[in-house]
C-alpha cells in the first residue's frame, strides 16, 4: 500500500509532528497514518522518541509543530479528556489504580461523565464478557493481580468506545496465558474497526499480531514496514540501525555447587509484599540460573534475602560452602556475592549522586575504595571511568548524576558495576527492564561472558525471551514459592505458564 | 514569554553566586522599605552591614560580639546539618544546648573554688556528654520504637527549660546570691572560665570549637566513609541500605552529634559570655541554628557564612534600632527578606531561565 492511499482511508494521520526538549529533539517531523481497524506497532529503541509521540496524541504533550487529522478533521487535543472525547484512549505501562477501591469505582474515576454506580457494574460486566476480559466490578483492586488490574484499565478504555487504543508495553506484567486472552481482545477490538497504537519492545509479539509498524530512530521515522514479514532480527536492526549482536556463549562445564538456598522463608518487610516460603535453589559455578514469574510474585524479596538487605535463618543460605545467611551486604561483597535489585534509580543508585559517588556504592570493599574509612577518590574514579568504558555508558563525564543518564545507561552503569567487581555469584534481577534492543543485548552477554568464566549468575526477570537466551535451567516465583528448576533447552510456553502459576486464566476475577 | 526551564543538575556557579545576590536584593528591598519608614535609606543599610564591623565608635565594642553570637550558631548549626543531610530532624537543639550547659556547669561549680587546670577540660567533656545524653533520648527511642524524632526532640526542649529554671533556683543556686536565682558567676571562677583567648576579639574556646567543627565536618562529609553513608541515607535510604549502611547507626551518630556539639556550645556559652545558669539563660540560638544551617545550605563552609552573616544582622538590627530608633518590627521584616531572598534565588541555580521570542508556530 502506499503512503497516499493509506493517508486518504486512515484513521488518524500524523504531519511533520515535531517536539523538541532542551538539548534533543525528541520528534522531528514525524508523519504516518494508521488505519481504522489496524493494529500499528511504534518500534524504537529506548529515547527514540515513541512515549513522546503518543503523548502529543493522548493530549498530554504539546507539539511545537505540525498536524494532526482524525477522521477527517484537525485533531490538537488540549489534554487526555479532549483527547477521549475525540474517541482516544490510552493504556499506560504502570496503572493508575487504587488498590483500596473496588473494580467499579476506579473505572468511574477514570471516566469523564460516570453513569450511576449501578448501571456501571452492568456495563462493566457486559463489555468485559463481551471482550474476553472477565472482571468483577465489585472486587477490592488491590486484591487483583497484574493481569486483572490490566483488564480493569482497558475495560475503563473500552467503557468510553474508543476509535484509537494506545497500549504501552501492555504485555510486560502477564504471563503467555494471559498474553494470548489479551490478544485475543485486540484482534476482537480490530475486527469492529477500532485501530491501536501498540508500543513494545517485544519483537515477537509485534510479528504476530501487527499488521504495520513506523520505526523510529533518534526523533525520525526511518522505516516502516510489515512486521510479519520480517524476522524479529530485521526489526531489530532497523531500529538500531546497524547489525545487532545476539547474546552467545560456548556451553561451560558446571562446576561445583556455588550458591546454595535451602528451606530460606522470609516475611516481607513491605505491607503490600510477598513472604518468602520454603525457597530451595542451588546454582552451580558456570551456570546461568533464570528465574521467571509475574511481578510482584517474591522477586524483590528474592534479591533482598540474597543481597543481605533481608536476613535469612542460619544455616539456610552458603555461598560455596560458607553459611552467608545472617550476613551483613558488605561481609557478603566481600565473599563474592553481588547483586543487582531491580529499581535503578534509589535501590541500585542514588540518583543525585555522581557516577563516581555510586561506583563507591557497591565498589567500596571489593575495588578497595575505602582505606582506614577514608574514600580513595581518585580509584573510586577510575572505577567508574572503567566502568562507563567498559560497558559503553553514555555520558559526558563521571562527575554527572546517575539521575541525569537515560534509564538504560544507567542500567548498563550498574550492571557493570557489579560485574567489573569479578563476582563468584551475581544476581540480577530485571538486568534489562525498559532498555533498548542493543543495550539488552550487551548486558545478557556480559552475564554470559560471566558465567563463561567460571561464576554462577541469577537472572531474575519477567522477560521470557530473555530467560529463554541466556538461562541453563529455568524455575519460577509464585506466591514466594519457587518452582523446581528444569532444563531451559526444549522449554515450551506451557509449561512456562503452569510454572508461573498461570491459574488467572478465564474464570471471572 | 519567560520560560522556567530545570537543569539536569544543579549550577555550580550560580549556587555561589545566589548568596551574594541575595544580600543585594535584601539591601535595595530593605532600602525601600526603610525609606518608607521615613528613614535614610543608605545610612540604614550601613548601619546594619558597615558599622557593626567597620564604626569608630561601635566597631570596637560590636566586633568581638559576632564571634561571641556566631559561635554558638555556627556549633550547634553544623551538628544539625549532619543529620538534615541524612533525613534526620533533630528540632530540639536548644533543649541539649541547656542540658550541655547544665551539665557543664555542675561539673565546675561541684569543685569551686578549685584551681586545678582540669576542670575547664572536664567541664567541656560534661557538656558535650549532656548534650550528646539528651540527643540520645530521641535517638534511642527511634531505633527501638520508631518514634518520630522531630516530636520527641522538641518536646525535650520544654523539659530541659524546666530543668534550667528549677536548677537556677535550686541545685546550683549561687548559695552567696542573697537568694537571687541563678548559679555563681564563672567571671569570679577563673579555673572555670571560659575567657577570650585573644583578648578584645570575642574570640573565645567556643569560637576556636566551632572552626575545628566546621574543618572536621567538612573532611568527614567529603573524605570519610561515614560521611557518604550520611548523604547517601537522606539521599535514597533504600540504596543506602543496600550499600551495606545500618540505618541506626547513622540515626544515632547524627542525633549523637549534633546533641554533642549543642552541648558544647551551650558549656562555652554559660561559662563564658553569659557567666552563669539563670533562668533564661538560653536565647533560642538552638532553633536559629536550624535557619542557619540551611541557609548554609547544609555545607560547612556554607554554614560558617551563614553563621556570620546571621550574627551580623542581628548586631546590626540592634544598633539601628538604637541609633536610627527604627521599629524592632523592621529590623525582624528586614532579616525575613533576607532569608526569603536567600531560599528564592535557589531557583537560579536548578533552573534556567529562558526568553522566548514567540511561541513556535503551530503549522503544517
Amino acid at each position: 500500500m502506499t503512503g497516499d492511499t493509506r493517508k486518504t482511508d486512515a484513521l488518524l494521520t500524523l504531519e511533520g509532528m515535531t517536539k523538541a526538549y532542551p538539548g534533543v529533539v525528541a520528534n522531528d517531523q514525524v508523519s504516518f497514518s494508521i488505519l481504522p481497524g489496524e493494529v500499528h506497532a511504534l518500534l524504537g529503541e529506548n529515547g527514540a522518541g515513541k512515549s513522546t509521540l503518543v503523548k502529543m496524541i493522548y493530549g498530554l504533550v504539546k507539539p511545537d509543530a505540525g498536524q494532526m487529522i482524525l477522521r477527517g478533521e484537525d485533531f490538537a487535543p488540549a489534554n487526555p479528556a479532549a483527547a477521549r472525547g475525540s474517541g482516544v484512549t490510552m493504556v499506560f505501562q504502570h496503572f493508575n489504580l487504587f488498590d483500596a477501591l473496588s473494580v467499579a469505582e476506579n473505572i468511574s474515576l477514570g471516566m469523564d461523565d460516570p453513569p450511576h454506580r449501578r448501571k456501571l457494574s452492568a456495563q462493566i460486566r457486559e463489555v468485559s464478557q463481551a471482550y474476553g476480559l472477565p472482571l468483577d466490578p465489585d472486587r477490592v483492586v488491590g486484591e487483583l493481580s497484574a493481569g486483572e488490574r490490566q483488564r480493569v484499565e482497558i475495560v475503563r478504555c473500552l467503557l468510553q468506545d474508543p476509535k484509537l487504543l494506545i497500549m504501552d508495553e501492555p504485555t510486560s506484567v502477564l504471563t503467555p496465558q494471559e498474553v494470548d486472552i489479551l490478544f485475543k481482545t485486540l484482534r476482537k477490538l480490530t475486527a469492529e474497526g477500532t485501530a491501536i497504537l501498540y508500543i513494545s519492545h517485544k519483537l515477537e509479539e509485534i510479528r504476530s499480531l501487527c499488521e504495520h509498524a513506523t520505526v523510529l530512530r533518534l526523533g525520525k521515522v526511518v522505516d516502516t514496514c510489515d512486521p510479519r514479514e520480517r524476522s524479529a532480527r530485521q526489526l531489530a536492526e532497523m531500529m538500531v540501525g546497524g547489525t545487532l549482536h545476539v547474546p552467545s556463549r560456548a556451553a561451560a562445564d558446571l562446576g561445583p555447587v556455588a550458591l546454595s538456598m535451602a528451606g530460606v522463608s522470609m516475611s516481607s518487610p513491605n505491607e503490600f509484599g510477598t513472604n518468602l516460603r520454603d525457597i530451595n535453589l542451588e546454582v552451580r559455578k558456570g551456570e546461568v540460573l533464570g528465574v521467571g514469574g509475574v511481578a510482584g510474585n517474591g522477586q524483590d524479596e528474592l534479591l533482598a534475602v540474597l543481597s543481605g538487605e533481608g536476613r535469612a535463618q542460619t544455616g539456610t543460605i552458603t555461598l560455596s560452602g560458607d553459611d552467608i545467611a545472617t550476613l551483613s551486604p558488605n561481609a557478603r561483597r566481600a565473599r563474592g556475592l553481588l547483586t543487582a535489585p531491580e529499581e535503578r534509580l534509589g535501590h541500585s543508585a542514588a540518583p543525585e549522586m555522581s557516577l563516581v559517588e555510586n561506583a563507591l556504592l557497591t565498589g567500596a570493599v571489593r575495588e578497595n575504595l575505602v582505606k582506614r574509612g577514608f574514600l580513595r577518590w581518585r580509584r573510586a574514579e577510575r572505577f567508574a571511568r572503567k566502568i562507563i568504558q567498559d560497558f559503553d555508558v553514555r555520558t559526558p563525564g563521571p562527575d554527572n548524576t546517575a539521575g541525569s543518564l537515560s534509564g538504560g545507561n544507567l542500567q548498563k552503569f550498574v550492571i557493570g558495576r557489579e560485574v567489573l567487581q569479578r563476582p563468584e555469584v551475581l544476581v540480577v534481577n530485571q538486568p534489562t527492564w525498559g532498555v533498548d534492543a542493543s543495550a539488552a543485548a550487551a548486558i545478557r552477554q556480559s552475564l554470559l561472558d560471566l558465567a563463561q568464566n567460571g561464576a554462577a549468575v541469577v537472572v531474575i526477570s519477567q522477560d521470557l525471551d530473555e530467560l529463554m537466551e541466556v538461562a541453563d535451567r529455568f524455575t519460577a516465583l509464585n506466591e514466594g514459592r519457587l518452582a523446581d528448576p528444569v532444563p531451559t533447552q526444549g522449554l515450551d510456553v506451557e509449561t512456562i505458564g503452569l510454572m508461573m502459576g498461570g491459574v488467572h486464566g478465564e474464570t471471572a476475577a | 514569554m519567560i520560560h522556567l526551564e530545570k537543569r539536569p543538575q544543579p549550577s555550580k556557579f550560580w549556587a555561589g553566586v545566589t548568596p551574594i545576590l541575595a544580600v543585594i536584593a535584601t539591601m535595595v528591598a530593605g532600602g525601600i522599605m526603610f525609606w518608607m519608614l521615613g528613614k535614610d535609606p543608605i545610612e540604614a543599610i550601613r548601619t546594619i552591614f558597615w558599622d557593626p564591623l567597620f564604626h569608630e565608635t561601635f566597631g570596637p565594642y560590636s566586633r568581638p560580639q559576632l564571634l561571641v553570637k556566631a559561635a554558638p550558631l555556627i556549633l550547634i548549626a553544623i551538628g544539625l546539618s549532619l543529620g538534615f543531610r541524612a533525613g534526620i530532624w533533630n528540632i530540639g537543639a536548644e533543649g541539649q544546648y541547656i542540658m550541655g550547659a547544665i551539665c557543664g556547669a555542675g561539673v565546675g561549680l561541684a569543685f569551686y573554688p578549685s584551681e586545678s587546670l582540669l576542670i575547664f577540660p572536664a567541664m567541656v567533656l560534661a557538656g558535650a556528654i549532656g548534650g550528646w545524653a539528651w540527643a540520645m533520648i530521641p535517638g534511642l527511642l527511634k531505633v527501638k520504637f520508631g518514634t518520630n524524632e522531630i516530636l520527641v526532640s522538641l518536646m525535650l526542649v520544654y523539659v530541659a527549660e524546666n530543668l534550667l529554671a528549677s536548677v537556677s533556683q535550686g541545685l546550683l543556686k549561687n548559695p552567696e546570691g542573697m537568694g537571687f536565682p541563678g548559679s555563681r558567676n564563672f567571671r569570679d571562677f577563673p579555673a572555670a572560665y571560659n575567657a577570650e583567648i585573644i583578648g578584645g576579639t570575642g574570640m573565645h574556646w567556643g569560637v576556636a570549637a566551632a572552626f575545628v567543627a566546621v574543618i572536621f565536618t567538612y573532611i568527614l562529609l567529603t573524605r570519610h566513609i561515614l560521611g557518604f553513608q550520611v548523604r547517601l541515607t537522606g539521599q535514597a535510604p533504600r540504596a543506602a541500605r543496600f550499600a551495606g549502611v545500618k540505618p541506626s547507626v547513622v540515626i544515632l551518630f547524627c542525633l549523637g552529634t549534633s546533641g554533642a556539639l549543642a552541648g558544647l556550645a551551650g558549656l562555652f556559652e554559660v561559662s563564658g559570655p553569659a557567666g552563669q545558669i539563670s533562668i533564661d539563660f538560653n536565647s533560642g540560638y538552638g532553633f536559629t541554628a536550624i535557619i542557619v544551617a540551611f541557609l548554609g545550605r547544609l555545607h560547612p563552609i556554607g554554614i560558617l557564612l551563614a553563621g556570620l552573616l546571621m550574627a551580623l544582622t542581628y548586631i546590626g538590627g540592634e544598633l539601628a534600632q538604637l541609633m536610627l530608633t527604627l521599629p524592632a518590627a523592621a529590623i525582624q521584616m528586614f532579616q525575613g527578606m533576607l532569608l526569603f531572598f536567600l531560599l528564592a534565588m535557589d531557583v537560579l541555580s536548578h533552573y534556567r531561565i529562558r526568553f522566548n521570542k514567540t511561541a513556535a508556530t503551530v503549522e503544517g
